[in-house]
This record gives structure tokens, C-alpha cells and sequence, in this order.
């Protein structure tokens, strides 16, 4: 194929919801895709990156509709094409992989039987041709022991596993384009860099246009070749990926990369005096089975465990999801049962209180989760939401008097006022965050349990985010326990940090030490996985 | 001097009352909420949520009106110093109906009808014995001659006709001065109200005259027992779903919250109570309330209050028998939500357990319990006419559908057939019936979740 001529060209689309009062989803996008080469469409949620993917292959949900603009494939104008032509597109030139691998794997079939619904459909192979096309298909996706986990279901395999299984299903038909939405958001650090480099390959061998919609510039920086960078629905920005991370031209291009933390400053580390002191913490869960439900299995969610955290410090926990550091988190705050170990608060053992006894600490320690949406009953009003624990924690507060403590406390994390008679659906992502900081606040606690809770949020939503908790850190004096698994934003935040993996502590010290020269093997491994902007 | 009524409060009359006035409450309750009133508002933004909506609201006014039971003062006998008061209980929709209610006729008669069905033996004049149809008693009795009965027809239906509409006429002007939204179809509801109160109107005023739905065997008014049947129809549906939402909301918030050995509890019930035929439940229950009514008659003052303890029993083992549905369903809610952040959020701030039922879970199962209490109402109406048709359902003294369709099977099987007992019952019945799925449907399209992001994508 002849590598200049572009495979698919998109030109001045636009796109609009077919309620004519509201502004254009896309405006006068264009761009082109050349085979062999990864172009990355990046930008914040509701950019219209998606949008502009499911426009090229013409599958938009029937509210929104293509105002003007032609998508070229092959020279030919998709938007003239009938349905079967369409159809015939689709599958066999153009392929799609999704950010929720599980979701799009049917869990009651082998994976084998998904790969080969889409051979049968493109080839004319017989079925023993057939299963050895397959097992290639998924050794070249990097699938280990393909002879045996062809017959596997999807939900025996890993998240990065089923991630190779969709792009196994997506090569079948032999693409010539392949467009990946956010392929590795739902992945840890180390698996999202295997993705990546997957497709990296692919593409080169494959000779593929590959269409990379992400948010993520780090993502853009380790694999991209060129880069069309959108804002509410234009491509603002577009070029060589070298080009634009040295010289952006647009004010949002340059906001955008300086978001990603900066990695080469580190907090110093202080030896304040210890607030908290975890030793041998263990939470194991039992796994019942039969009729008697007898334990037959503990399932070693934190398995001995020591840990500090100082006045006035942030210890960052950080490890791949399922390793245990959320339900430490859960741990400290007695919403999880203690199978052994000590937590003591200011030399107070506090891992044998009762539900009362524990409720003076209620107000010392508060927590902060990943999910947004979910972290507030939507059927509160803001106000509500953050006097409930100032009710509950029996503060002694009249009414005029916790208003205008929510009122203070809006301010403070920068919302208005007014916004205390609204409920959480009216509000983004970022101002739920804002508004479950303050909810926290609300009881004045030395000791904030911050669950994840940046890593729902776009990246300049992030970086706010980020620094309002350290604002409030310098002015209030509050510890963090920041649990994560986004070691890129750690070097700005926390003074310590504590790797976790399989219910261990594998590596704690000071963030410096543990960052630039880290001691174990893990640790390095989950360095290196991180996408960097700067070299 | 003694008053001339003296008001007979009965168990059902008190409930229902009280029914209606904490479902007003809590529908005004749940309008504090945006999220609920957007919701209600999208049920009543189509028309047939607004037309179906008013349907309902007048069989429940009709009901409510028929729970306001009195014992007229019998007229005195001189020197008698205590009043007595008339063994038969009223209520003040019979004052409405006027006098169909005691219009008893012989035997069966035919819709308009103004001669019997059944043909008798009759002298003449010159006292001839002959086989012919009668007079009815009641029916066209104010005519002078009974060829006049198309023009009187055609008159009276006129004026009864235009009595409901000017009714009608000054409920939509009530209507429009206390209606604020303009995006709402008020004229849909207008136009419905017009044609309930106009119908309403020609039934009441024709029916004092003829007979419009003819007369069953004992010769009552057919249309006087399918109105009163609407009492019984609208109680069962909302007192069974009152007896049953306690139990359901109580064990099933307290499974899926607390778990453990409660939830065993609670699984084991209602495992076994959806193992036992519901029917043979109901039977057995009713036949032995029977007995304990038959066996204890001092308790009871007149025989309505006999028929209405029956009544409630019945209302009471719909209820317990039935709970199991709702309660798994919220039961697995109230597991997921438990899990929710802004529950543990709420421990983290020391909530106690109460206050976290009250506040966080209660409120989002809410939608569950709406759209289970729309769904089982008319669920229940048709329960009753299966129950009472073989047997095991209301007093047969009680006017009910059931009882009407329990009648018609011997009704339906003789030469001529006599359709018009079945017909009444099943017109009421399939108005009301259909009335409420179709406004279930669109309740559950507002409240369900998942119905919601089906919309959304």
C-alpha cells in the first residue's frame, strides 16, 4: 500500500443534536489517517472526541445528525455509501476497541467462539484453519498460552488479557484502520504500558491507521506519531506529536501538557510526630461455601501491614487495583472488621471500639472517595449533604450557625454560596469532588482518607483538585492518607510513600528516595510504566 | 332532640381515609425532590398519564365518597321518646344515586326496559287470565304512556347530560385557576373531566328513571351495584397494598442492610411463603375468619359491619401473602446501596443505623416502592374478582365486580341470556383496570432507572 495516501479523511465535519438551539457538538473537524501511523484525537470528557469517531464509520445514536462534511475512504465518500456498503466497511476495514473490555466480551462464550464469529463472518476458512488462524491471532496480541486460553471465558482472564482479546477480534477481519476509544483507561499503570506498546506494534506490522482517542498526554506522549488536540468540538491543534509537546501553539495545548505534574520536584520529607501508627494490620475475608456456609478460604486483603502517617503529611499508598490499599483505607475508618493487628490514633488504640466509642475519632478522621457521582445521595440538597455529619457528630451547632459554616465551607473550596440549595446531579465531576472535600471538612478533622479521588476526573479538573487539597493542607494543617494508583501525580503531593502489592507494603520512605532510586523490583516496574511528558 | 343520622364508621372507611390522605402527604413530600418532581411531571407531560390520572381520581373520589357510611332515624312512633335508626346503612353517595338503590323491581329486566323479562300470569280488565311480560314498578313509572319513552328518553338524557357538563364545566374552572404550568396537556384532562362529569350526569339522572344496566334476578339495579361495586374495587387495591408495603419495606430494607442472619431470616420467610399456593392461602384464611365472624354476632351491629370484617380480613391476607415480590426486589436494592459511597460516607460520620435507613436508603428505594404500589393495584382489583368468583373473596351481600361475575355464570348459561350483570361489572372493571396499567406503565418509564438511561442512550 502506498504509505502516503491517507486511508481515511475527514473532512470539515460537523455535527449537531438535532434540537437546533443548542451549540454544534463538532465544528468543521478534518483530519486524515495514514497507514502504519497512531493519530491521537485528545481532549477533555465531552470534547467530542467520541463523536468524531462513531461520525467517521457513520454509527451516531439517532439524536445527533452530520451537518455538513465528508468522510473519505479509499477516495470514496462514506456518507454516500448505502447501509450495506456501510456494513461491509465496518467489519471488514474498520475496527473499533472500547475502554470496557468486559462489557463488550460476551461473558457466556469462550473467547475462542467470539474471535471466531468474526472470521466467519470475512473468511472462508475451514474449522481446524480456523482455530489455528485464531491461536495466532491471540500469540500476536501477546496472549500467553493461547492453545488452552482460546477456550477460556472472558471472565477468567485479567483486564489487560480481555483488552487483547477485543483487539484479537478487532485484527480478525484484517483491518486497515483500527479506532481505539480510551483503550487503557480502565487499566493499571504496568498493563495500560503492555496495551500500548501492543498496539505500537501492530500498527508498524500491520501497516495500520490507528485512530487513539484518549485524554490522557502522557498517553499521546509514548505512543502518538501525530495529534489533533480538541476543544468543544475543533480540532485546535494539530500536528507531529515531537512538534507540539515542544511548541504548543494554542493557550490550551500548553494547559493541557502542563497539567501532567510535574515529576522532578519532590516534597521533602519531614519526620513530624505520628498521628497514626498501623502495626500488623490484617483484614482477611472469608469466602463461604455450602450449605452450612463454613469457611473454606480467607481471602488475605491486608496481610500485616505497618504504616505512619505524620501531622501535616501526606503518605501516598500506591499499588495496582486489587492489592489491598483501599481496603486499608476502609480499615482505619471501621467500615471494614479488623482480623489482627493495632491502629492506634494519638497513642489511642483505636481498632477495639465500639460503634460509640469510636464517634469522637468520626470527627478527627473523614474520608473522600473516587467516585463522584456515587459519593453523594442524590436526594440531598448540598447543604444537607455537608451538615449531615456535623448533625450526626452532635457538634452543637444551631441552625443559623451550620448554615453559615457551609457557606464558609463552600468558599473555601472555591463553590458559591447559592450552591448549598442544589443536589449533586447539577453539579461536574470536579465540583461533586470539591463539594465531598468539604463534606469532609465540615467536622474539622486532622486526618483525611482520600480514596482515589482524582482518578475519575479530567486531568485539568485533576490538577485543580490537587491543589485545593494541598492548599488546605498548608492552611489547616491536615494529614492525607492518599491512597492511588497514579503514580505521576505522586511526586507533588506526598512527602512519603508505601508501595503495596498483595496485601504487603513492599517499599516505604521518603517520596525522593522511593521515586528516583527505588529499592525493589516492583517498585521500578510500576516507574517505568508511567506515560511521561518530559524525557 | 336525637339527630336524625347517626354515622357508622367502618374499620375499611377509617383506612381508607387515612390512605388517601398519607399517600397526599408523601406525594407532596416526594415534590420537594427535583429529581421526583421532574419525574412526575414527565408521567403527566403525556396525555395519556394526564387522561388515565383523572380516570383514576374520580373511581377514588367515587370510592371515597361511598366511605361515608350513615343510619338514617326512623321516623317516630308517638310517644316514643328514643329514635331508632333504619337498619340498613347508607352512605352519602346513595344520596347522589337518589333513589336507584331502592328501585327494586320483581325479577330481571333488559337495559331500558320498561316490561320484565320474565313473563307472569296477569288478569285483564274483564278478568281474563293471560301470560304476558309486566310492568315494571319502578322503570318509566313517571310516563303517562310508554310510547312516549323515546322523546322522554332523548329529553331526559339532555338534561342529565347537561347537568354533568355544567359540573364538569365548573371543575375545569377550578382547574384553570389553580394550574400554574402552562407545559402541562390540561386540556386533556379538561376534555376527560368534561366527559366523566357529562356521563356521570346522564347515569345519575337517566338511571332514577329506567333502569340503564336493567336489574339482576332479585331485580336490584344493575348499575347502582356496579357503582358501588367501584368501593370494593379501589379498597382491595390500595388496603391490600397498605397492609403489604410495611412488611415488604421493613424485611427487605433490613435483609439487604443488615445481612447476617437477619437476611436469613427474612430469605427463609419468604421462601417458604412463595412455596405455598397463594390461593389455598387465601381460601384457608377467609373460611376460617368466616367462621369466627358466624361464631361471634355480638360484635358486629349491623350486617354491613359483618360483611366489612370479612372485607378487611380479606384485604389483610392479600396483603400478607403477597409482600414476597417487593421485598426481594428491595431487599437486592438495599444490598447494592448499602455499598454505595455516600453510605459509607455516612458511617464515617458516626450516622447511626436508623438515620442511614432513614435518610440515605429509604429514599432511593422509593422509586421501587412507587412503581410496585401503581403495578399491584390493579393486580389486586382483578385478585378480588377471581377470589369472590370462586367463592373465597368479599361477603356475597358486599356490591363487588366479583360477585356480579360470580352471579353471571349461571346468568350467561340460560335461554335468553342475561348479559347485562356481566357486562356492568366488566365496563367498570376494565375502565379502572386499564386506567391504572397505562398509568403504571408510565410511572414505572419515569421512576425506573434503567427505563431512564435506556431514554438517555
Amino acid at each position: 500500500m502506498d504509505n502516503s495516501a491517507p486511508v481515511l479523511s475527514v473532512e470539515n465535519l460537523s455535527v449537531c443534536v438535532n434540537n437546533p438551539q443548542q451549540d454544534p457538538i463538532l465544528r468543521n473537524v478534518s483530519f486524515q489517517l495514514n497507514p502504519g501511523e497512531i493519530f491521537a484525537l485528545v481532549g477533555e470528557s465531552g470534547s467530542g472526541k467520541s463523536v468524531t469517531s462513531l461520525a467517521a464509520i457513520r454509527l451516531l445514536p439517532d439524536a445527533l445528525k452530520v451537518t455538513q462534511g465528508k468522510v473519505l475512504f479509499d477516495g470514496a465518500d462514506l456518507f454516500h455509501s448505502t447501509e450495506r456498503e456501510m456494513t461491509a466497511v465496518r467489519g471488514n476495514r474498520v475496527a473499533m476497541i472500547f475502554q470496557e473490555a468486559l462489557t463488550s466480551l460476551n461473558p457466556v462464550q469462550k473467547v475462542g467462539v467470539q474471535i471466531e464469529e468474526a472470521l466467519l463472518l470475512h473468511t472462508q476458512l475451514n474449522a481446524r484453519a480456523r482455530r489455528e488462524k485464531i491461536i495466532d491471532l491471540l500469540s500476536e496480541v501477546g496472549l500467553p498460552h493461547p492453545e488452552t486460553r482460546i477456550d477460556w471465558y472472558p471472565h477468567q482472564l485479567s483486564g489487560g488479557q480481555q483488552q487483547r482479546v477485543m483487539i484479537a477480534i478487532a485484527l480478525a477481519c484484517e483491518p486497515d484502520i483500527l479506532i481505539a476509544d480510551e483503550p487503557t483507561t480502565a487499566l493499571d499503570v504496568t498493563i495500560q504500558k503492555q496495551v500500548l506498546n501492543l498496539i505500537r506494534t501492530l500498527a508498524r506490522t500491520r501497516q495500520l491507521a490507528v485512530l487513539l482517542i484518549t485524554h490522557d498526554m502522557g498517553v499521546v506522549r509514548e505512543t502518538a506519531q501525530r495529534v489533533g488536540v480538541m476543544l468543544r468540538g475543533e480540532i485546535i491543534e494539530e500536528g507531529n506529536c515531537e512538534q507540539i509537546f515542544r511548541h504548543p501553539q494554542q493557550e490550551y495545548t500548553r494547559r493541557l501538557i502542563a497539567s501532567l505534574p510535574n515529576q522532578d520536584n519532590f516534597l521533602p520529607s519531614e519526620q513530624p510526630d505520628h498521628l497514626l501508627t498501623i502495626k500488623g494490620l490484617k483484614v482477611h475475608f472469608p469466602l463461604r461455601k455450602g450449605i452450612l456456609q463454613r469457611i473454606h478460604v480467607w481471602t488475605k486483603a491486608v496481610d500485616d501491614i505497618d504504616l505512619h502517617i505524620g501531622r501535616g503529611e501526606t503518605l501516598a499508598l500506591v499499588g495496582e487495583s486489587g492489592c489491598g490499599k483501599t481496603t486499608t483505607g476502609r480499615a482505619i475508618l471501621r467500615l471494614d472488621q479488623i482480623t489482627s493487628g493495632t491502629i492506634s490514633y494519638n497513642n489511642q488504640h483505636i481498632h477495639k471500639l465500639s460503634r460509640r466509642g469510636m464517634l469522637p475519632l468520626r470527627r478527627r478522621i473523614q474520608v473522600i472517595f473516587q467516585d463522584p457521582y456515587s459519593s453523594m445521595n442524590p436526594r440531598m440538597t448540598v447543604q444537607r449533604i455537608i451538615e449531615e455529619g456535623m448533625v450526626s457528630l452532635k457538634m452543637d451547632l444551631s441552625h443559623e450557625q451550620r448554615e453559615a459554616r457551609v457557606i464558609e465551607l463552600l468558599e473555601r473550596v472555591k463553590l458559591e454560596p447559592e450552591h448549598r440549595f442544589r443536589y449533586p446531579h447539577e453539579f461536574s465531576g470536579g465540583q461533586r469532588q470539591r463539594i465531598a472535600i468539604a463534606r469532609a471538612l465540615a467536622v474539622s478533622p486532622e486526618l483525611i482518607i482520600c480514596d482515589e479521588p482524582t482518578s475519575a476526573l479530567d486531568v485539568s479538573t485533576r490538577a485543580e483538585v490537587l491543589s485545593l487539597l494541598q492548599e488546605l493542607q498548608n492552611e489547616l494543617g491536615v494529614s492525607y492518607l492518599f491512597i492511588t494508583h497514579d503514580l505521576s501525580i505522586i511526586p507533588q503531593l506526598a512527602h512519603r510513600v508505601a508501595v503495596m502489592k498483595d496485601g504487603k507494603i513492599v517499599e516505604t520512605g521518603a517520596t525522593e528516595d522511593v521515586l528516583t532510586k527505588p529499592r525493589q523490583n516492583y517498585t521500578r516496574e510500576l516507574l517505568s510504566a508511567v506515560p511521561r511528558c518530559q524525557e | 332532640m336525637d339527630m336524625m343520622l347517626k354515622p357508622v364508621i367502618l374499620w375499611t372507611d377509617v383506612l381508607i381515609w387515612l390512605l388517601v390522605i398519607s399517600i397526599t402527604l408523601f406525594l407532596s413530600q416526594l415534590r420537594k425532590n427535583p429529581e421526583s418532581r421532574e419525574q412526575w411531571h414527565q408521567v403527566f407531560s403525556s396525555r395519556t398519564g394526564m387522561v388515565t390520572f383523572v380516570i383514576i381520581l374520580s373511581y377514588i373520589a367515587i370510592a371515597l365518597i361511598d366511605s361515608l357510611h350513615f343510619r338514617k332515624a326512623l321516623p317516630p312512633v308517638p310517644g316514643q321518646n328514643t329514635t331508632y335508626y333504619s337498619n340498613t346503612v347508607n352512605s352519602v353517595l346513595d344520596i347522589f344515586l337518589g333513589e336507584m338503590g331502592e328501585t327494586k323491581e320483581r325479577t330481571y329486566s333488559a337495559p331500558f326496559s320498561l316490561k320484565s323479562y320474565a313473563k307472569e300470569n296477569m288478569t285483564d280488565e274483564s278478568g281474563h287470565i293471560y301470560r304476558d311480560y309486566p310492568d315494571l314498578k319502578y322503570a318509566g313509572s313517571h310516563l303517562s304512556d310508554n310510547s312516549d319513552f323515546s322523546k322522554d328518553l332523548l329529553i331526559q338524557s339532555l338534561k342529565g347530560a347537561g347537568k354533568g357538563l355544567f359540573i364538569g364545566l365548573l371543575l375545569c374552572a377550578l382547574l384553570k385557576v389553580f394550574t400554574h404550568r402552562q407545559d402541562l396537556p390540561w386540556s386533556s384532562a379538561m376534555v376527560t373531566i368534561l366527559l366523566v362529569c357529562t356521563l356521570l350526569g346522564w347515569l345519575l339522572h337517566v338511571g332514577n328513571l329506567y333502569h340503564v344496566l336493567g336489574t339482576d334476578k332479585a331485580g336490584n339495579d344493575t348499575l347502582y351495584h356496579s357503582i358501588k361495586g367501584i368501593r370494593t374495587g379501589v379498597l382491595i387495591g390500595t388496603l391490600a397494598t397498605l397492609i403489604m408495603m410495611p412488611i415488604a419495606i421493613t424485611l427487605g430494607i433490613c435483609a439487604g442492610y443488615f445481612k447476617g442472619w437477619v437476611d436469613d431470616v427474612v430469605q427463609y420467610l419468604y421462601t417458604t411463603l412463595s412455596s405455598i399456593p397463594g390461593i389455598l392461602l387465601i381460601a384457608a384464611a377467609i373460611l376460617q375468619f368466616q367462621v369466627f365472624i358466624d361464631l361471634n354476632p355480638d360484635f358486629f351491629e349491623v350486617g354491613l359491619e359483618k360483611a366489612d370484617a370479612r372485607f378487611l380480613g380479606l384485604c389483610f391476607i392479600l396483603g400478607i401473602t403477597s409482600w414476597a415480590g417487593l421485598c426481594r426486589l428491595l431487599r437486592a436494592e438495599t444490598l447494592k446501596i448499602s455499598q454505595l459511597p455516600y453510605v459509607q460516607a455516612a458511617h464515617a460520620f458516626g450516622v447511626s443505623q436508623v438515620g442511614i435507613l432513614h435518610r440515605h436508603v429509604l429514599p432511593n428505594v422509593m422509586h421501587i416502592i412507587l412503581i410496585t404500589f401503581v403495578l399491584d393495584f390493579s393486580g389486586l382489583v382483578l385478585a378480588e374478582a377471581v377470589l369472590s368468583y370462586i367463592g373465597v373473596g368479599v361477603d356475597s351481600t358486599m356490591p363487588s365486580w366479583g360477585n356480579m361475575i360470580n352471579l353471571a355464570r349461571t346468568e350467561m348459561s340460560r335461554e335468553p341470556v342475561v348479559w347485562w350483570n356481566l357486562i356492568g361489572a366488566f365496563a367498570f372493571m376494565f375502565t379502572l383496570v386499564l386506567a391504572a396499567n397505562l398509568f403504571s406503565d408510565l410511572v414505572n418509564d419515569a421512576f425506573n432507572p434503567k427505563k431512564r438511561q435506556e431514554r438517555g442512550a
